[in-house]
C-alpha cells in the first residue's frame, strides 16, 4: 500500500485537475434504468443467478463479456475509445490503470446505500479511491490458491515449491498473466531472503532477474499457461494438469463436475485480487450501471457470488445470508473476521517506478509484461 | 471521342476496388507501418506520438522475440514440407491414375473438411491428443505406452500439418494433371526407368503446384495464432501470439506492430521465392 502512496502524490498533480472536472457531474439521483446494461466482467462475476432477477427488477438487459486477466479487462475497456460498455469489475491492478487513463467515471456514493456496510478497509482504498474522490464501489476480494489432483497428490502439499518442482513436470498449469510474476517473486521472498523482497509488486531489476530465472525453470515443467479460467477447469478434468496456480472459484467448479481437487494457501502466503465496480467514463446507460451496483451490494447477491466464486463479500451484512445458503460458509471465507484475513494477503496492484522505499528503482508495468514474454518465450 | 468514353468506362470500373484496396489496405499497412516507431505509456495506455526506434531496438537486443520468430519459421517450414510428403502420393493417384468419377469423389472427400468451422476441428484435436483423449484410448487397449503431445509443439505441427494438407494437395493435382501424358511416354520410349521419369520429368513439372500449395501452408502457419493458443504449450507462442497478447492484452499496439513488420517481411521475401518457383503462373 505504500508504494501506492507515493505513486499517486505523484500522479495527483494530473488527475486533481480530472477529478474536479468530474465532480460537478455526479448524477444526483438514479434515474429510470435504459433498457441495456453492457458488463465488462471476470468469468463467473455475472452469473444468471443474479443477473436474472435484476433484469426482471429494472428492465436493463444484461450483455456480458467475460475477462481472464486483468490486462485483457483494460484492453477491452479502452477498445473503441471506452465506449463499449457501462460497468466493469476491475481488479486493484487495473482500477488504478483505469482510472489514469480516464476510462471510469468517479461514483456518487450516496446513491449507494450498501456503502454504509462496507468493510473499513474497502470504503476507500488506495486502488479506487484517488484524492478522495470514489472511481468504483469494492465489491468482492480472495486468494491466488494452489489447488491439485488427489489422485495426483495423496499428501496435501502445504508450499508453492511444488509447481516450481520437476518431479511434477509436465503436469503443471499457472496463468497466462504477468502479474503472475508476483506469485513466483513471494515465493522468493521466503526461499532466498538474501534477495530483499519485501514487497512482491515492487521488484528491482537484480530481484526480477532472480525472478525471470525461476519462472524460466518452471516454463520447462508447465503444461499449459492458462489464459481463462474455463481453460484451466479442462486441464484439470482431462488430467493434463494435475497441480497448479488457481482461483477458489476453478476449484468450486472443478469440485461440482466430480474432480476430485483440493486447494489451500501454502505457507509462503498468497496473492490475491480486490475487485470494485467501476463506471465507464462513456457510459451510455449510467442509470442501469448504478442500479447494477446496487443490486450486486446487496447481501443477497454478495452471498450468492462469495460461495460461487470462493470470496469473501465487501458487504459486512453478507454473513448471515451465506450461512443461510450453505451453513458454516461465512466463517468457512472469512466474512465473520475479514479484517485480520484481508491483511494476510498481498493485494494485486499496478507495478510502478517508485518502490514503497522512496526510491525509484523498481520496474513499472510495461517492464513487467517485457519480463513475462520472455519467461513465455 | 467514342474511345474517350470507353477509356473513362474502364476507369470508372477500376476505380472501386482499387479505391478500396488503397484505402483500406495499403492505408492500414502505412499506419502500421506508421505506429511501429510509436510508444505507449504503460499506466494509462495512451499511445505516444513521439519517433522512436526503441520498438526495433527491443526486437533485436531481446533474445526472447529471435527464438519466436525462429520457432514460427521453423514449425511454418516443417509443416509445409510434411505437407509436400504427405500430399504427394494422395496427388499423384488423384491426378493421373482414378477416372473422373472416383477423381471427384476423392476431391470432395478432401475438401469436406474445409466445410466445418476450422476452430471446432482445432478442438477436436484437443480432444483426440488430451491425456484422456482417443489417441491414449487406443494406445493403452493395444498396450503401447501412452503419448503426451497435448499442448506440444508436436501437437501443433500435427495440427498445422492437418489443417493445411488439402491447400497442398489441390495445387499439387492441378500441377500433376497438366503434365502430358506424351511426356512420359517420350520418357518411357527413351529408356528411362519409372524412377528416372519421376526424378527428371514429373517432379520438377510439378514444383509450380509445390510453391503454388507452399504459399498457403507456409505463409498462413507463419501468420497463425489460434492453432498455437489452443493447442500449443508452455513455449508454443507464434509472432502472431506476440502481436495479439500485445495488442488484446498488454494495448501496445506499436510494439505489435513493429513485430509484425518483421513477419511482413520474411512473407514479402517467400512470396518472391515462390513467384521463381513458379507458384503464380498459369494457375
Amino acid at each position: 500500500m505504500k508504494g501506492f502512496t507515493t505513486a499517486l502524490l505523484m500522479a495527483s498533480c494530473c488527475t486533481a485537475l480530472v477529478a474536479q472536472a468530474h465532480a460537478a457531474d455526479l448524477p444526483g439521483a438514479i434515474g429510470k434504468g435504459e433498457g441495456d446494461l453492457n458488463v465488462v466482467a471476470w468469468e463467473g462475476y455475472a452469473d444468471d443467478a443474479w443477473v436474472k432477477p435484476f433484469e426482471q427488477q429494472t428492465g436493463c438487459k444484461v450483455h456480458r463479456k467475460y475477462v481472464g486477466s486483468s490486462d485483457e479487462m483494460v484492453a477491452l475497456t479502452r477498445m473503441g475509445g471506452g465506449k463499449g460498455f457501462d460497468v466493469v469489475s476491475a481488479s486493484g491492478d487495473a482500477a488504478l490503470r483505469l482510472i489514469f487513463g480516464h476510462n471510469v467515471q468517479p461514483v456518487n456514493m450516496s446513491l449507494i446505500p450498501a456503502y454504509d456496510d462496507l468493510m473499513p478497509e474497502l470504503k476507500e482504498p488506495s486502488f479506487n479511491t484517488v484524492k478522495g474522490v470514489h472511481y468504483g464501489v469494492s465489491y468482492e476480494w480472495g486468494p491466488n490458491i494452489l489447488m491439485w489432483n488427489t489422485k495426483a497428490f495423496p499428501v496435501a502439499p502445504t508450499s508453492w515449491a511444488v509447481i516450481y518442482d520437476k518431479a511434477h513436470a509436465g503436469a503443471i498449469t499457472v496463468p497466462d498473466n504477468p502479474i503472475q510474476i508476483a506469485d513466483a517473486a513471494l515465493y522468493l521472498a521466503h526461499v532466498k531472503p538474501e534477495l530483499g523482497i519485501t514487497d512482491p509488486y515492487e521488484l528491482t531489476q537484480p530481484q526480477m532477474d532472480a525472478v525471470v530465472a525461476l519462472l524460466k525453470e518452471q516454463r520447462a515443467l508447465v503444461k499449459k499457461y492458462w489464459a481463462l479460467a474455463s481453460d484451466e477447469v479442462d486441464l484439470f478434468k482431462s488430467g493434463d494438469a494435475q497441480v497448479g496456480s488457481a482461483w477458489p472459484y476453478q476449484a468450486n467448479t472443478l469440485r461440482a463436475a466430480g474432480v476430485p481437487v483440493q486447494d489451500t494457501i501454502p505457507t509462503e502466503g498468497a496473492t490475491g485480487w480486490a475487485d470494485s465496480w467501476m463506471i465507464s467514463a462513456h457510459a451510455e446507460h449510467p442509470n442501469c450501471a448504478y442500479l447494477w451496483i446496487n443490486h450486486v451490494m446487496t447481501p443477497k447477491v454478495q452471498a450468492q457470488q462469495a460461495l460461487s466464486f470462493g470470496e469473501t463479500p465487501g458487504n459486512t451484512k453478507a454473513c448471515a445470508e451465506m450461512d443461510a445458503m450453505q451453513p458454516g460458509s461465512c466463517k468457512q471465507y472469512h466474512a465473520n473476521a475479514s479484517s485480520a484475513y484481508f491483511a494476510t494477503i498481498k493485494f494485486w496492484k499496478t507495478p510502478m517506478k517508485a518502490c514503497g522505499n522512496g526510491q525509484n528503482t523498481c520496474l513499472d508495468y510495461g517492464a513487467w509484461q517485457r519480463a513475462w514474454q520472455q519467461v513465455k518465450q | 471521342m467514342a474511345g474517350g468514353r470507353k477509356f473513362l468506362g474502364h476507369v470508372a470500373l477500376l476505380l472501386p476496388p482499387f479505391g478500396w484496396l488503397t484505402l483500406f489496405y495499403l492505408g492500414s499497412l502505412f499506419i502500421l507501418l506508421l505506429s511501429a516507431f510509436w510508444q505507449v505509456d504503460s499506466m494509462s495506455g495512451e499511445v505516444i506520438h513521439d519517433w522512436t526506434l526503441d520498438n526495433f531496438r527491443q526486437l533485436v537486443s531481446d533474445a526472447t522475440y529471435r527464438i519466436v520468430a525462429q520457432r514460427t519459421i521453423g514449425i511454418a517450414a516443417l509443416v509445409t514440407v510434411t505437407d509436400i510428403i504427405l500430399a504427394w502420393p494422395l496427388a499423384y493417384v488423384i491426378a493421373r491414375k482414378v477416372g473422373p468419377r472416383l477423381k471427384l469423389t476423392l476431391l470432395v472427400l478432401v475438401a469436406l473438411p474445409l466445410w466445418s468451422s476450422m476452430l471446432a476441428r482445432i478442438y477436436a484435436w484437443r480432444l483426440i491428443l488430451g491425456h484422456d483423449g482417443v489417441l491414449n484410448w487406443f494406445l493403452r487397449a493395444a498396450g503401447l505406452p501412452e503419448q503426451s503431445f497435448a499442448f506440444t509443439n508436436v501437437a501443433l505441427w500435427l495440427v498445422f500439418t492437418y489443417l493445411w494438407l488439402p491447400f497442398m494437395l489441390m495445387p499439387l493435382v492441378a500441377a500433376l494433371e497438366r503434365i502430358p501424358a506424351s511426356l512420359l511416354d517420350a520418357a518411357g520410349d527413351m529408356g528411362a526407368t519409372p524412377w528416372q521419369t519421376f526424378r527428371t520429368v514429373i517432379f520438377p513439372l510439378a514444383i509450380p503446384g509445390m510453391a503454388a500449395g507452399s504459399v498457403f501452408t507456409f505463409a498462413v502457419t507463419l501468420g497463425e495464432y489460434v492453432t498455437p493458443m489452443l493447442v500449443g504449450g508452455a513455449g508454443s507462442e507464434f509472432i502472431g501470439n506476440v502481436v495479439y497478447s500485445n495488442v488484446g492484452v498488454s494495448g501496445n499496439v506499436p510494439f505489435a506492430a513493429a513485430f509484425s513488420m518483421v513477419l511482413l517481411v520474411v512473407i514479402g521475401a517467400y512470396m518472391l521465392v515462390a513467384r521463381r518457383f513458379g507458384a503464380f503462373d498459369g494457375a
